[in-house]
């Protein structure tokens, strides 16, 4: 078993099947998530459960398998929310092409701030990709004719999803929960891909030691550059998941508040993990259900917790964990 | 377009740039020397700027307010240092960032609990209301004041730097920590003080935005932003760089103003954007170490 990867459910750490277990991680993932409506204790929550670990799994492979700390990803959750409801609205696209053309532009986007920000490195990176996302930001406040400025998009509103005759009233929680999660399992199945492949271990390798992957005659810029391209199309596509939900963008949702959102949840759960995500995003939307039923101040909580987490547990709870059992296997 | 006009926004874009100034110059320096980036910088300028207004309603004269908002927030800085930020000396370079981020929602809550949601009014010291004929113009008063501090407190932190025993260690320090221990001197400290330093000027930054901007708990995310852009045109951890890019954002948002509005906040963006295509170390940047 190789570091990183790591799947859904552990069962038994026996020592041999431990990691053909793992093997199956989208698999596994994919029953987890299944069961989550289930677990939760709303629909709504399984719901944002699955949005944001979609958007936090493409942020992950730029952060926990590439080691680029960016504080943009807004950018592209906001863009995928923001196409996929200007293509519904305003141009009466049906809903599955305007989630691939959302999907597409948010890529060409990511595409564009990654030209800029790659070629930056370290701490530079997470300066430039902020403040290129705020500019995201400031030209949809301004463009108020098309992206509804401070009011945020409103007027598409998805109630049927059909596709090759079958159709779904997408009203319905439960029916939306499983629609929804077709999404995040070809997501899943697509990043697997993608850390499986060649390619996965040469952004694996310039997280280790940039300078080493360069001499090994790999392209370093030219990987960044996919790899950022990558991450925002997986996150784009969280973001046309919850304009199909909610039927509404929010400006907010472009604001870097939500980019630091994202990188919280992705250490919450803990980088370099397959799972993390999910587990990340779990854990801080029901700590901010839990926390803002008693106080309104919920922030200050999750500041600290976010703080504690950085000094003593920088590999979030899934992460640790995962370790936990592999030490224990270790063991005779 | 008349000239006058041109040249009042002009000035007013050196106001403008005197703060955005103030404040990257606090990050930069921080980061020159601790290789710290630090997240909270805006939540500090905002706190500065309640600090500013609490302080002067307080004495009954904003001069006081001006003067201790930037000490006492300046050691609460250090104690920032001291408690979180020392602990992760030697860790991964993106550690730091992290920790002062959570941070960053720790201070606006606190804020939002001990002041409200809500922008509170800073009004303008007495002796500073009006405008000043130039001339060729009338301008603020105010406007004029912050110019001149600025420049000021650039005088004073030059010849600080530059020709006294403490800014000798402490430019030996950012080069070669462990050369300076070696020779006997606490860096440690050194780094407290530096933090303090940093920390200061955000809230002098805030103090001094007050009563152009309205005060409230979310001012400080913009600032963050903007300080950010400063810092990366200027070159991270060049003090010179903080200036000259200041001064050009300021007079570049100042004048787009002018032309067309809705331009304006954009424009620095897309200032930076350039910058990087043709210099991604900044204008004043050393290659190599960050790009």
């Amino acid at each position: 078993m190789t570091g990183p990867s790591s799947g859904g459910v552990l069962a038994k750490p026996a020592p041999s099947r431990l990691g053909r277990i793992l093997d199956h991680r989208v698999l596994l993932s994919i029953a987890v998530l299944a069961l989550l409506p289930w677990l939760l204790p709303s629909k709504a929550l399984a719901v944002n459960v699955l949005i944001y670990g979609v958007v936090v799994m493409g942020y992950n492979l730029l952060f926990g398998y590439t080691g680029l700390l960016s504080f943009g990803q807004a950018a592209f959750f906001g863009a995928g929310a923001y196409f996929t409801g200007i293509a519904i609205g305003r141009y009466g696209v049906p809903w599955f092409a305007a989630v691939g053309l959302a999907v597409c532009l948010s890529t060409c986007l990511a595409a564009l701030i990654g030209l800029i920000s790659t070629r930056t490195r370290g701490i530079y990176f997470s300066m430039v990709t902020l403040a290129l996302a705020q500019l995201v930001y400031y030209v949809a406040l301004q463009a108020a004719s098309i992206t509804g400025g401070e009011n945020g998009l409103r007027g598409f509103t998805v109630d049927r999803i059909s596709l090759f005759g079958f159709s779904v009233n997408f009203l319905d929680p439960v029916n939306k929960y499983y629609v929804l999660m077709v999404f995040a399992g070809l997501a899943m199945w697509f990043q697997s891909r993608i850390l499986n492949s060649p390619f996965g271990a040469v952004i694996e390798a310039i997280r280790e030691n940039e300078q080493r992957a360069r001499a090994c005659g790999y392209d370093v810029e030219c990987s960044k550059l996919v790899v950022f391209m990558l991450s925002g199309a997986i996150s784009s596509l969280g973001g046309c998941m919850l304009a199909l939900h909610l039927s509404i963008v929010p400006l907010d949702i472009l604001h870097y508040q939500t980019s630091g959102m994202i990188v919280m949840m992705v250490l919450l759960g803990g980088a370099r993990s397959f799972f993390g995500p999910f587990v990340g995003a779990a854990s801080f939307l029901i700590l901010e259900d839990v926390i803002s039923l008693w106080t309104p101040h919920w922030q200050i909580f999750v500041g600290a917790i976010f703080v504690l987490f950085v000094l003593f547990l920088p590999k979030g709870i899934w992460g640790t964990l995962l370790d936990a059992v592999r030490v224990g296997k270790a063991r005779p | 377009m008349d000239l006058s006009l041109i040249i009042m926004q002009l000035l007013s874009g050196i106001a403008l740039g005197s703060v955005l100034v103030i404040t990257a110059l606090g990050l930069t320096i921080v980061f020159g020397m601790l290789g710290v980036v630090n997240f909270a910088h805006g939540a500090l300028f905002m706190i500065g700027a309640y600090a500013g207004l609490y302080l002067a309603s307080l004495t009954g004269s904003f001069w006081w307010g001006l003067l201790l908002a930037p000490i006492f927030i300046g050691v609460f800085g250090m104690l920032i240092e001291f408690v979180l930020i020392r602990r992760l000396y030697g860790r991964s370079i993106d550690d730091p960032l992290l920790l002062t981020f959570g941070l960053s929602y720790i201070l606006v809550e606190g804020v939002r609990i001990v002041f409200g949601s809500d922008g509170i009014p800073f009004p303008t010291p007495q002796q500073l209301i009006g405008v000043l004929d130039l001339g060729i113009g009338f301008f603020p008063r105010y406007r004029l004041f912050v110019i001149v501090l600025v420049a000021v407190v650039l005088l004073a932190l030059y010849l600080a730097l530059e020709k006294t025993r403490i800014g000798l260690i402490v430019r030996a320090g950012a080069r070669d920590p462990v050369m300076m221990q070696v020779l006997g001197v606490d860096i440690g400290r050194v780094w407290l003080a530096i933090f303090g330093l940093g920390v200061g000027l955000a809230a002098l930054g805030g103090v001094l935005a007050g009563p152009m901007r309205s005060v409230n708990p979310e001012m400080g995310s913009l600032v963050l932003a903007e300080a950010f852009v400063v810092t990366v045109i200027g070159g991270l951890g060049s003090i010179v760089g903080a200036v000259v890019a200041g001064l050009m954002v300021g007079i570049s948002i100042s004048l787009v103003a002018l032309f067309a509005p809705e331009m304006a906040t954009i424009v620095m963006f897309a200032l930076m954007a350039v910058v990087l295509l043709i210099r991604p170390q900044g204008l004043f940047g050393v290659r190599g170490r960050t790009a």
